[in-house]
C-alpha cells in the first residue's frame, strides 16, 4: 500500500495546519513512514521536535506534496526514525538535546548540539528546561583502526575566514579513512527565542538563521505564516521575493565558482567572480537597502520597494555578467591544472544523494533534480521558464558546472521577473492573529537547496512553535561520505564545493 | 587564460580609493608608519567566527576582492592566531564557542588588539537573550580595543574601523577578562 494512503486512512488529520497535511499517527503508522523513508519509496524533508510530539515531513516518490506526520510521545518516547533510515539519526538526537524526548533504539546516542556548556538541559521540555544536563565531556569520535592510521583534528576555529566546527580525519598517509564531523558551536538557540516572538521579531530572526541564505529563510518564513493565516499577498511583492532570492542564489554561485577554483589553487577565478560578485551586492544594496538584502521580506509582503532605477540597475548588472561570465566559463573549462583536481574529486553516489534527500547543487550533481521550485512550486515560479541542470558524475567538477548553469537560469529568470513586475501594487498586507491557533508549512528553494520552516502561531498572532530546517542537514553527512579515499589536501576543495552551512545546522 | 591576463592589464584598476571621509583617509596613509612602530610589520588579522549566521563573514571575505583589497593598507588576513597581531571576532559567541575563542586569544601573541565585528559581537542583536549565547558579547569573554557596528558590517565600515583601529591613543591591552 503506498505511505499516503496509509498516513491518510489510519491517522487523524489536523485541519488548522497548512496548506499541506499534517497527520497524527499511532506508532505503526509512523514505523511504516520510516520503512517507506529506508526504502526508498519517500524522501525526508525534516524531522523536528514539539513539546510532547515530533513530527517528520516526506515527500512520497510521483508525489507533487509533501505531508507531515505526528507521533505524540505520550511517556516522552517516540520510535526512532533513524534507526531504519540513517539520514533522520543527526536530527533525532537534536531532538533529545532540545526537548529530551527519547528516540527509542536510536544507534547513536552521543548528544549533537549540546556540548554540556549551557546553563540548562533540554532547553525545550514540555515541563521546562532541566538545570545544566552534563559538564563538558570527551566527545567519543569513532575509531578507525589499522597500521599507520593516525587522527589530525581540525577546527572548530579553521585557517580560513569560515565558520567554526570540528573535522577529524582519520587519515592513512594521505589518503583519508574516515571523516567525521563534529558541529554545534554556532548553536545560538533560534528556536527557543522564536517561542513567543511577535512576527517581525520571528522574522528578523528566521533571516538570521544563516546569512548567506537570508533572503531564502525570510521567504521561507513568510510563506508559512501567510499559509496559516491564509493571506494572499500581492502581485507585485510575490515578483520583488523572486527577484531577490534570485539576486541571492547569483550573488552566492558567483562567490562559490570562484573560491573554489581558489582552493584548486587557481586564484584568477577567485579574482574575477569576486569582481561579479561585489558588483551583485552593490547593485542589490542600491536597489534593497541593503547589500545581503536582510529584513526585506517580511510576512505579508515585503519591506521596500524597488525604484524604477532600479531596474535598470539590475538591468545593467545582467548585461555586465552575461559580458564577462562566458569568459570565466571557458577558462575553468579549459584550464587541465583546474581540471585536474575538480574531476573524480569527492564522489556523492547518486545513491547516496537520493537516500539523504539531498537538495540543491549536491543533489543535482549527483542525479538527483529535485528543485523546489519546479517540484513543489510557488508563485511566481509556477509560471517562470526555466531549467533545472542536473548531472550524474557527482564530483567537485559537476558541483562547479550545475552552479554555472544556475547562474545561467537565475540571469534568465531576473530577465522574466523584470518583464513581468507589476507597475505597481500593495507592498505589504495587513498580517494579524486569526483569533484561532494555525500552523503553516513553507518550502523554498535557497541557493544551496530547499529551505523548510514550520511555523505555530496563537490567535494573536505571535509564535507558539517555529522550525527551520536548513538543507544542509542532509547534505553535511555526504561529505564525510565524499572524503572517503581521497587525499587530505583536497578536503579544502570538497568542503567548498558543499559549501554546508555551519549556522543554519546548528540553529 | 591569456585573454584575460591581457584584457587585465588594458583595463583600468577596479581597486577603489579607501574610505574617504573625515580623519580615516589620513589614517590609511598613516597606517603603514604606525604599523611598523608599534609592531614592526603589517597589521595581520586572524579573523574568528564565534557563532556569527556567517553574514559577517561574507562581507569580511569581501575586503579582498579588487575593489576593496584589504591588502594595500598592509592589513591581511593570516591563518594562525600564531601569527596574528589582532583578532576579528565575530557572532555573539555561543557557549559551545567560548572556550575556543579563549583559546585562539591565549595562542595571540602579545601585543595584540582585538576587533569586535558587528551587532551581534557587541553583546547586542537578535541572539543576546538566547540560553546560548555569552551575555554581553565578547567584551564579556576577552578584552575589546575596537567595537565595528553593523548587521552585517559593509566593507567599507570594516575597512573605516581596521583602519582607525592603528591610531588609537592606547596600547594593547592583553588581559582577559
Amino acid at each position: 500500500m503506498p505511505t499516503y494512503a496509509a498516513i491518510f486512512v489510519q491517522g487523524q488529520r489536523i485541519t488548522m495546519h497548512r496548506p499541506f497535511a499534517r497527520i497524527v499517527v499511532d506508532e505503526e503508522t509512523w514505523l511504516t513512514v520510516a520503512t517507506a523513508l529506508a526504502g526508498g519509496q519517500a524522501v525526508l524533508l525534516g524531522l523536528w521536535g514539539d513539546a510532547q510530539a515530533v513530527h517528520m515531513a516526506m515527500l512520497e516518490d510521483g508525489a507533487n506534496e509533501p505531508v507531515v506526520t505526528t507521533f505524540m510521545c505520550a511517556d516522552g518516547r517516540f520510535p526512532s526514525v533513524g534507526r531504519l533510515h540513517a539520514p533522520a539519526i543527526r536530527p533525532e538526537r537534536a531532538i533529545h538535546d532540545l526537548f529530551g524526548l527519547d528516540p527509542m533504539g536510536l544507534p547513536d546516542e552521543r548528544p549533537w548540539l549540546d556540548h554540556g556548556r549551557w546553563d540548562i538541559g533540554h532547553p525545550l521540555a514540555a515541563s521546562g528546561p532541566s538545570a545544566r544536563a552534563s559538564e563538558p565531556a570527551a566527545y567519543p569520535f569513532l575509531v578507525a583502526e589499522g597500521d599507520g592510521v593516525h587522527q589530525i583534528p581540525v577546527g572548530p576555529v579553521h585557517a580560513g575566514i569560515i565558520e567554526p566546527g570540528h573535522f577529524r580525519f582519520n587519515a592513512a598517509g594521505e589518503t583519508v579513512v574516515r571523516l567525521e564531523e563534529r558541529l554545534g558551536y554556532t548553536h545560538k538557540g533560534i528556536e527557543s527565542l522564536m517561542a513567543g516572538a511577535s512576527l517581525d521579531q520571528a522574522a528578523r530572526l528566521a533571516g538570521r538563521t544563516s546569512g548567506d541564505s537570508t533572503v531564502a529563510y525570510a521567504y521561507a518564513f513568510a510563506l508559512a505564516v501567510e499559509a496559516a493565516l491564509g493571506i494572499e499577498i500581492s502581485a507585485r511583492a510575490i515578483y520583488l521575493r523572486a527577484l531577490m532570492a534570485e539576486l541571492e542564489r547569483l550573488a552566492n554561485h558567483l562567490g562559490d565558482i570562484g573560491a573554489i577554483c581558489n582552493d584548486a589553487a587557481f586564484a584568477l577565478m577567485l579574482a574575477h567572480c569576486g569582481v561579479l560578485r561585489e558588483r551583485v551586492l552593490r547593485v542589490a544594496a542600491k536597489a534593497f537597502g541593503h547589500r545581503l538584502m536582510m529584513d526585506c521580506i517580511i510576512p505579508g509582503g515585503v519591506s521596500v520597494d524597488l525604484a524604477p532605477a532600479g531596474v535598470s540597475d539590475i538591468r545593467h548588472l545582467l548585461a555586465t555578467i552575461r559580458g564577462v561570465f562566458p569568459a570565466l566559463v571557458e577558462l575553468y573549462d579549459e584550464t587541465a591544472s583546474l581540471q585536474d583536481r575538480t574531476v573524480g574529486t569527492g564522489i556523492v553516489p547518486p545513491s547516496l544523494a537520493r537516500q539523504f534527500g539531498a537538495g540543491g547543487y549536491i543533489g543535482r550533481a549527483s542525479g538527483r533534480a529535485f528543485d523546489t521550485r519546479r517540484h513543489l512550486a510557488y508563485p511566481p515560479y509556477d509560471t517562470l521558464t526555466f531549467d533545472v541542470p542536473v548531472l550524474n558524475e557527482g564530483d567537485v567538477n559537476a558541483r562547479v558546472w550545475i552552479r554555472i548553469r544556475e547562474v545561467e537560469q537565475s540571469l534568465s529568470l531576473i530577465d522574466q521577473i523584470l518583464d513581468r513586475l507589476p507597475a505597481d501594487g500593495l507592498l505589504r498586507t495587513e498580517v494579524g492573529g486569526a483569533g484561532e491557533r494555525r500552523e503553516g508549512l513553507a518550502l523554498v528553494e535557497g541557493f544551496r537547496g530547499d529551505v523548510l520552516v514550520s511555523v505555530r502561531l496563537s490567535g494573536e498572532g505571535s509564535i507558539e512553535r517555529c522550525h527551520l530546517r536548513d538543507p544542509s542537514w542532509f547534505q553535511w553527512p555526504l561529505l564525510e561520505a565524499a572524503i572517503k579515499g581521497n587525499i587530505v589536501a583536497d578536503f579544502p576543495l570538497c568542503n567548498k564545493s558543499f559549501n554546508c552551512s555551519y549556522s543554519g545546522h546548528d540553529l | 587564460m591569456r585573454k584575460l591576463l591581457f584584457q587585465g592589464l588594458a583595463k583600468p584598476p577596479l581597486t577603489e580609493a579607501g574610505p574617504t571621509d573625515g580623519e580615516i583617509a589620513a589614517l590609511a596613509a598613516e597606517l603603514d608608519h604606525l604599523a611598523r612602530s608599534r609592531l614592526g610589520r603589517s597589521l595581520a588579522i586572524r579573523e574568528v567566527d564565534a557563532g556569527s549566521c556567517n553574514g559577517c563573514e561574507l562581507e569580511i571575505n569581501a575586503l579582498g576582492n579588487a575593489f576593496y583589497d584589504l591588502e594595500r593598507f598592509g592589513l591581511r588576513f593570516v591563518a594562525s592566531p600564531r601569527h596574528a597581531d589582532v583578532l576579528l571576532v565575530t557572532g555573539p559567541v555561543t557557549h559551545n564557542m567560548r572556550e575556543a575563542l579563549l583559546r585562539t586569544y591565549d595562542a595571540t601573541p602579545n601585543p595584540k588588539w582585538v576587533v569586535a565585528a558587528g551587532t551581534c559581537a557587541l553583546g547586542e542583536g537578535v541572539f543576546a537573550e538566547s540560553y546560548a549565547c555569552q551575555k554581553g558579547g565578547v567584551s564579556a569573554v576577552i578584552a575589546v580595543d575596537l567595537y565595528i557596528p553593523g548587521c552585517p558590517p559593509t566593507p567599507t565600515d570594516l575597512l573605516k574601523g581596521l583602519l582607525a583601529l592603528i591610531t588609537k591613543n592606547t596600547g594593547p591591552s592583553g588581559q582577559v577578562r
